[in-house]
């Protein structure tokens, strides 16, 4: 009876264990693939990309400085990208939130014909074809974004698809604290 | 027709290298192609995440060798180029992370299972060996031996 008892609970214990971490998988809660970013806390690296919209000019991170913002690395060819794209829409022209755009691994051709369908929620977009930036970053996947307060400093990172709660999770206190319009 | 398919067969056989180095780099010295191997085979590939940058195809990788290529050219030490890639990315990176705090368990792990294993080995050893041998009683020896009488009388039979 004792004996028996062992490999059943063994069983159950596994059972348990895979009902647990598959079920926050399902949630989205827990991606056993995600890469913690080295940049909490630390300053964001600078970067300077041609303009996507208008290659004369360049983006960088320079002219953010007094204001916290966002950055958003994303690509046509991600499907999590077109599936935020309204959402980042959202928080652009109704909650007046700054976001830069590192467009990756595109097309440039593609990318602005996405934007003149669904809209733009970028102030301005890097392009960045050779991941240049990106590997600066330690971005892995698209779509990520980047929190980046007025001092320079980043403070949040969510791999994956922006959605209204993680913005109320991880990302819209700093722009209340900050006086920035929400 | 068997000549045809020996044709085939060699090309077959001879596309496989072919194919395994798909870029090609151009090294100052023998060295530096050294230094670019070995760190292409110890760095992980972050997107198809149990292989390495040597073995992987996804976009990433190519960029992050390409990335690897112009630091070795640049004549930055093994050790420069992986703390490049550290910062950035983690230990998570390297497919030897250093021991530190966060990865004690991961390095000392293994051993800990085999200590585990060794002592509930060892355990039920000393258990069996405490077994005495007259522990058994005399009707089971009895019950035991018709057993046995049975057996080889129906093999006779």
């Amino acid at each position: 009876m004792t004996r028996a008892a062992v490999p059943l609970a063994v069983f159950l214990a596994m059972a348990g264990l895979f009902w647990f971490v598959l079920g926050k998988m399902n949630e989205g809660e827990y991606n056993p693939r995600d890469v913690p970013t080295q940049f909490i806390g630390r300053e964001a690296p600078a970067f300077s990309l041609p303009n996507l919209l208008d290659p004369a000019k360049t983006v960088s991170t320079e002219a953010m400085r007094g204001r916290p913002w966002l950055l958003n690395v994303w690509g046509t060819w991600c499907p999590e990208c077109w599936k935020e794209h309204d959402y980042l829409l959202h928080l652009a022209r109704r909650e007046g939130v700054p976001i830069i755009g590192i467009n990756w691994r595109d097309d440039a051709d593609e990318a602005k014909a996405m934007l003149n369908r669904l809209g733009n929620p970028f102030e301005q977009i890097g392009f960045d074809p050779n991941s240049d930036a990106v590997i600066d970053w330690g971005v892995y996947g698209a779509p990520e974004t980047f929190l980046i307060d007025a001092t320079g400093i980043v403070r949040q990172k969510h791999a994956g698809a922006m959605t209204p709660a993680v913005w109320r999770e991880k990302f819209r206190s700093y722009f209340t604290d900050n006086g920035a319009s929400s | 027709m068997k000549r045809a398919l020996i044709l085939i067969l060699a090309a077959t056989l001879t596309a496989g290298p072919a194919m395994a180095r798909v870029e090609v780099k151009q090294f100052d010295n023998p060295e530096q192609e050294e230094r670019y191997d070995k760190l292409i085979a110890e760095l992980r590939c972050l997107v198809c995440q149990n292989q390495n940058l040597a073995d992987s195809n996804a976009e990433l990788a190519v960029d992050m060798r390409r990335k690897t290529y112009e630091m070795v050219k640049q004549n930055k030490s093994e050790k420069e180029i992986a703390n490049f890639m550290v910062e950035r990315y983690g230990d998570f990176v390297l497919y030897r992370p250093p021991l530190n705090s966060n990865t004690l368990l991961l390095w000392t792990g293994p051993f800990l299972i085999l200590l585990i294993g060794l002592a509930l080995l060892a355990r039920s050893v000393r258990k069996r060996r405490a077994t005495p041998i007259d522990a058994i009683d005399d009707t089971e020896l009895k019950t035991a031996a018709s057993l046995l009488d049975s057996e080889s009388d129906k093999r006779d039979a």
